[in-house]
């Protein structure tokens, strides 16, 4: 694990570079594929509307592998990240456009820990709504 | 109904290994639009310490999930998937899972609660290697919803 990031050059309340990324019907078609999740509600919208959704949603974990981005991108080494965990608390809508929707990263140093290591707390949001909570990294650092 | 809380603590037979391939890896990487060379390149890989490409941080749910189908799908426990959500996700890990691995998961029902009419199970996922070294343990939160509720989505 080779972390570009020094433990001794970070602060507590630094913050992450922010980054949004987009999510369209065809993004959540190839993840579907990629992690086997099928489930309609990601991709059919007759269905996901019977069920009582606004319309197709992105599936949680594709939100929750997009937000740990902006850690991976920050460390460099994605092993860099020994914990993450997240709380899925409202679905990001994704409409059958080309606009789609768009994920919100960003992200801060809320701790120091031992053996170099520091916690992240990531702000997730969709349509100006928070979308994921308690959403936090545990980073190993150089 | 109620799920039955004598569950709680019992463990399932560990899963046949799943064989993590460099190009599922890439097939992930791709869907989630992540191109960091750690992923896709094995050289990139070497160079940051690995002895081939890893996987995203959340790769293994994919494993370890269908793991945890053992869990929903025991009829003894008389879980109603129709009405689960994915509640939490949470992952601690002593090694990025990497191609070429052979990983076994063993799944145990951590706690079953009930809140406001919905049913919570968290189910704890051991995921090991061929040589039996822990990779990473997954935490699912799973929540069957009352009729009410409209918190957590799949």
């Amino acid at each position: 694990m080779t972390a570009k990031i020094a433990y001794g050059d970070v602060e507590v309340g630094a913050e992450l570079p922010a980054q949004t990324f987009p999510v369209t019907r065809a993004t959540l078609v190839q993840y579907a594929g990629a992690s086997g999740d099928f489930n309609p509600i990601h991709w059919n919208e007759k269905f996901a509307k019977e069920v009582g959704l606004p319309d197709v949603i992105a599936h949680g974990m594709f939100t929750m592998a997009e937000a740990i981005r902006v850690v991976t991108d920050w460390t460099g080494d994605p092993a860099a990240v020994v914990e993450y965990g997240v709380r899925f608390t409202k679905p990001v809508v994704v409409p059958n456009d080309d606009q789609g929707a768009t994920i919100e990263v960003s992200g801060k140093v809320a701790a120091k820990l031992d053996d170099n290591k520091v916690r992240v707390d990531l702000i997730v949001k969709s349509a100006g709504q928070k979308v994921l909570g308690m959403s936090r990294a545990v980073v190993q650092l150089a | 109904m109620a799920l039955d809380q004598s569950f709680v603590g019992r463990s399932y037979p560990p899963t046949d290994p799943y064989e993590v391939g460099r190009e599922k890896i890439r097939e992930f990487a791709e869907a989630v639009g992540d191109i960091n060379p750690a992923y896709l390149d094995p050289e990139a890989a070497k160079a940051l310490g690995h002895s081939d490409v890893i996987a995203p941080p959340t790769f293994v749910f994919a494993i370890s999930f269908k793991a945890a189908g053992q869990v929903i799908a025991d009829p003894q426990l008389g879980l109603d998937y129709s009405r689960v959500v994915h509640g939490d996700q949470k992952f601690a890990y002593s090694r990025p899972v990497r191609a070429g691995d052979r990983l076994t998961v063993t799944s145990t029902i951590e706690a079953i609660k009930s809140m406001a009419g919905n049913e919570i199970l968290d189910i704890r996922g051991e995921v090991h290697d061929e040589a039996g070294e822990h990779v990473v343990t997954a935490w699912t939160k799973l929540v069957a919803r009352g009729a009410d509720s409209e918190e957590g989505e799949a």
